[in-house]
């Protein structure tokens, strides 16, 4: 076979949204040579459209906060399957994360003393995002970007990771193809980090980017390691439903924390119709006290917009299936109202939710000022990834670390909006910690070429079956409306059986697709090689959500409504078994240390 | 060219009265054959060819362009991310202007035409819709970096009026999408890309010299490296913009003028000279 010019980094990033972004640059300052590989051009990874915020407590706004506050919060929107050790990690860390991304240029909208302003969000007990605007992703990725390009990286755009590669049973680097080219390239490096964000593509209603197909997920499991917790899948309970081509797309939580309200059909606020009983003493009870709240007064409790977002997606659904939902099939978000309270409410609103206002006026023909949003959920993040140590972020496999989206633990069953842009900066610098240690103090790798050469074999069979055969976008379509359908927000015991039956048809088709063309550039090629990992993320939520016979956080099931305890004390774990096939299993959650169960029980 | 065309089913099975609601709304919504006129081929050379393909109310130009290439022509070349107008990447030029395609909604562009497509012509041609943008990549290394004063409270923090904040959101807004380069004359037709960085790093040192933190100073670095010299203030890239920044009337002029102070002021000039240092 042809010659394949082979890069040597110490750690190697596969991925740069904000976490492998943190990662890369936090392994650079301690002196190994770091490369990043990401599938897209630098800057537009999924990171850039987080809008909301990130979440630190940081105390600016409500001195009542502290780590203690963050950590309990999070652990009961996580329903306690969390990685305690990450949850209290995560809420220690993020206020210097978030002032170091200052240090490096980012700039948040401020108080009046001129410190970080925080604002508020779902499930969160105090003000506590820092922000810019509504584009608080574009702010995070930009720093990062904007300071990774000084700190001697070696960044790869636009490659694509094929397979990683092993030496024994320490990973040692990858195979990954230019996109533009198509040509291969042999990474080999002492550490690998994947922080290759999410799966949603695997879902029909997606507020996420052609990227996210699950591709670390994929990577690790194929390399040996286990993904945890799959079955939990966060439906953001408003995106945008109409017209049907802008279907999915995000509309931020943001609105909500602004004192935007949901409303049915009959124009009634229904939220207040089912509060669950652990957030009720912190839910307010009336319109004016949840008002009251999102313009700052601290003796106020929350309205119930917003609450968690498992619960507010399926109160949304429940409206449309009881027929009380909008003209599009979903209900009405409505930040227009404010005009009754605040003078000045449009420049508010557009000052506050810019992009939010831009969005809807461009492909909606909308005015947020003056009408509501139809809205409705859409797949948005996945809880689920890859089992990692709560320090170092290390998977089960020596020398693979996983950081961010695509890594399991800290959200447990559900997580806080906000949440997710301090977990990158987090666990993004840990993992680059590590990693550089990992490579600092193991040997050098040795590649195995017949592995190589069996990772391009694999890569190159589309074009073998050539333009006749099937091609890769009409079995992408069928899985993803397998997934939306029978693995979406409501589940049932027959339905993801079914499920499971379309997905192993899928994988015979996905495996005999074509592609015409040539290795340029070649859309048709990069979705066939795609579907692989879009398949082992939707089997493993599949398998996952048919073995957790109960309802917690993200993952609902009408044949078990209800929450069970009896599986409140371990995760689902798969791998991949000897003979190749997925295999589940139940790992116990190791019990709280003392102090941690105490922070729990007094914030009760 | 590919198999015969065949339209994506969206369902396949009977679905709960959620999914329905909605479907039944897709069903209703208008829909109508449009030609679309997409340019092919690879490092320059191609040309024009039509696809017609069904719309739907509502649907934007990238929305045809990935139908398209899902039923008709798998290996079409695109390149996009999140299309929500957020992260830059599916720039091209539609019916002549530079535009994204996820923004560009089709009831905007006349109805009896094909609607053409073709990629960014002041970049080096890749494939199809894809140019090679790196160039940019490139640039921006050159631009001195963030260089923050001494933090303003023991605890390692800033503090910050929001005025000051505002003041350089416009210039923070800007998603890299390259629009404001593929328009600039300077670069996309006479080639200066050597010698000048283009609106969009004009904008990028702006945001930096206007950051209330900064303290670094890039005036000489636009005069002598920069080219900002260059511009010539016709405000086409303020024009293309997606994100509507201002850049030449905010960005780019207020610039000039401090170039215009630094190297220009006689008294200045004078000082520099006694002194035979750059800048005091």
């Amino acid at each position: 076979m042809t010659e394949i010019q082979t890069v040597v980094h110490d750690v190697l990033v596969i991925g740069a949204g904000g976490a492998g972004l943190r990662a890369a640059i936090e392994a650079a300052s301690r002196g190994v040579k770091v490369g990043v590989v990401c599938k897209s051009l630098l800057g537009k990874a999924h990171t850039v459209m987080a809008e909301g915020g990130m979440a630190a407590a940081m105390a600016n706004v409500d001195d009542r906060d502290s780590w203690r506050v963050h950590f309990a919060d999070t652990m009961r929107g996580g329903q306690y399957l969390n990685n305690w050790r990450m949850a209290e990690l995560h809420a220690k860390e993020a206020p210097e994360r978030v002032k170091e991304l200052e240090k490096w240029g980012a700039l948040f909208d401020r108080t009046k003393d001129g410190r970080i302003l925080q604002r508020n969000f779902g499930g969160h007990r105090y003000p506590r995002l820092a922000h810019v605007g509504d584009r608080t992703g574009l702010e995070m990725i930009r720093t990062l970007q904007d300071h990774g390009i000084h700190e001697g990286l070696d960044v790869h755009m636009e490659y694509t990771v094929v397979t990683l590669l092993h030496d024994g049973e320490r990973i040692a680097g990858a195979l990954a193809y230019d996109r533009e080219r198509g040509r291969f390239k042999v990474f080999r490096a002492k550490a690998v980090v994947l922080a290759t964000g999410g799966i949603g593509r695997a879902f029909s209603i997606s507020s996420n980017s052609w990227e996210y197909t699950g591709d670390g997920h994929a990577l690790a499991y194929l390399a040996g390691a286990a993904l945890q917790d799959m079955e939990f899948v966060q439906f953001h309970p408003t995106g945008m439903i109409w017209p049907p081509s802008v279907r999915g797309i995000l509309v931020t939580e943001g609105v909500r924390g602004e004192g935007g309200v949901l409303k049915n059909r009959d124009g009634k606020r229904f939220m207040f119709d089912n509060i669950p009983d652990n957030y009720k003493s912190q839910t307010a009870d009336n319109e004016e006290e949840g008002w009251r709240y999102t313009q700052g007064d601290k003796d106020s409790r929350r309205p119930p917009e917003l609450l968690t977002r498992d619960h507010v997606a399926r109160m949304i659904v429940r409206e449309v299936k009881e027929g009380r939902g909008s003209p599009h099939g979903g209900v009405y978000l409505d930040i227009s109202w404010i005009k009754e309270k605040l003078p000045n409410s449009a420049e508010h609103i557009k000052k506050k939710l810019p992009s939010m206002y831009h969005q809807f006026k461009q492909l909606a023909n909308i005015d947020i000022t003056k009408e509501p949003m139809e809205i409705g959920p859409t797949t948005h993040y996945v809880m689920g990834g890859i089992r990692v140590d709560g320090d170092t972020q290390m998977s089960t496999v020596p020398g693979l670390f996983a950081c961010g989206e695509c890594a399991a633990g800290l959200h447990g069953a559900n997580r806080l909006g906000g949440n997710s842009l301090s977990d990158l900066l987090v666990f993004g610098k840990r993992a680059g910690e590590f990693a550089a240690e990992f490579a600092r103090t193991k040997g050098d790798v040795t590649l195995d070429d017949a592995e190589i050469d069996a990772g391009v074999r694999y890569a190159l069979a589309p074009f073998d079956r050539g333009a006749g055969a099937e091609g890769a976008y009409q079995v992408q379509d069928a899985l993803q409306s397998t997934m939306q359908d029978l693995v979406g927000i409501v589940r049932s015991q027959h339905e993801m059986e079914e499920a499971l039956q379309e997905l192993e048809a899928l994988k015979q088709r996905a495996e005999k697709v074509g592609v015409p063309g040539n290795r340029e550039y070649n859309p048709g090629w990069h979705t066939a090689l795609d579907l692989r990992h879009l398949l082992i993320v939707s089997e493993a939520i599949a398998l996952s959500a048919l073995a957790r016979k109960e309802s917690r956080g993200g993952h609902f099931r009408d044949d078990y409504p209800e929450k069970d305890p009896a599986f409140a004390t371990f995760n689902h774990v798969v791998r991949r078994g000897a003979n190749g096939e997925m295999e589940l299993a139940r790992e116990t959650i190791p019990p709280l240390p003392a102090e941690l169960a105490a922070i729990i029980e007094e914030m009760k | 060219m590919t198999a015969t065309p065949e339209p994506l089913s969206s369902t396949h099975r009977a679905t709960d009265a959620y999914t329905a609601a909605q479907q039944a709304q897709d069903a209703a919504a208008g829909h109508g054959a449009r030609t679309f006129r997409l340019w092919r081929g690879a490092d320059g050379n191609g040309e024009f060819r039509d696809y017609t393909t069904e719309a739907i109310d509502g649907m934007v130009v990238l929305d045809a362009v990935q139908q398209i290439q899902a039923e008709q022509a798998n290996d079409l070349a695109v390149r996009w991310n999140c299309k929500a107008g957020k992260c830059g990447s599916c720039s091209a030029e539609i019916n002549g202007k530079p535009r994204l395609m996820c923004m560009t909604r089709l009831d905007e562009l006349p109805a009896d035409e094909p609607v053409s497509v073709e990629p960014m012509r002041a970049f080096p041609h890749v494939r199809d819709l894809v140019t090679d943008v790196s160039w940019n990549f490139r640039v921006k290394p050159k631009i001195t970096r963030f260089t923050p004063r001494p933090p303003d409270a023991p605890d390692g923090t800033w503090r910050v009026d929001q005025e000051d904040v505002d003041r350089v959101q416009e210039f923070r807004k800007c998603i890299e999408c390259f629009l404001c380069q593929d328009v600039c004359h300077v670069l996309r037709d006479h080639h200066k890309h050597d010698e000048f960085i283009g609106p969009r790093f004009l904008v990028y040192a702006a945001a930096l010299e206007m950051h209330p933190l900064d303290t670094a100073d890039r005036t000489t670095q636009l005069k002598e490296e920069h080219g900002i010299g260059y511009c010539n203030i016709t405000k086409c890239c303020t024009k293309v913009c997606p994100e509507h920044i201002t850049i030449t009337d905010n960005a780019i002029i207020p610039l000039k003028e401090r170039v215009v102070d630094e190297f220009f002021d006689p008294l200045k000039a004078l000082v520099r000279l006694v002194r035979g240092k750059k800048r005091s």
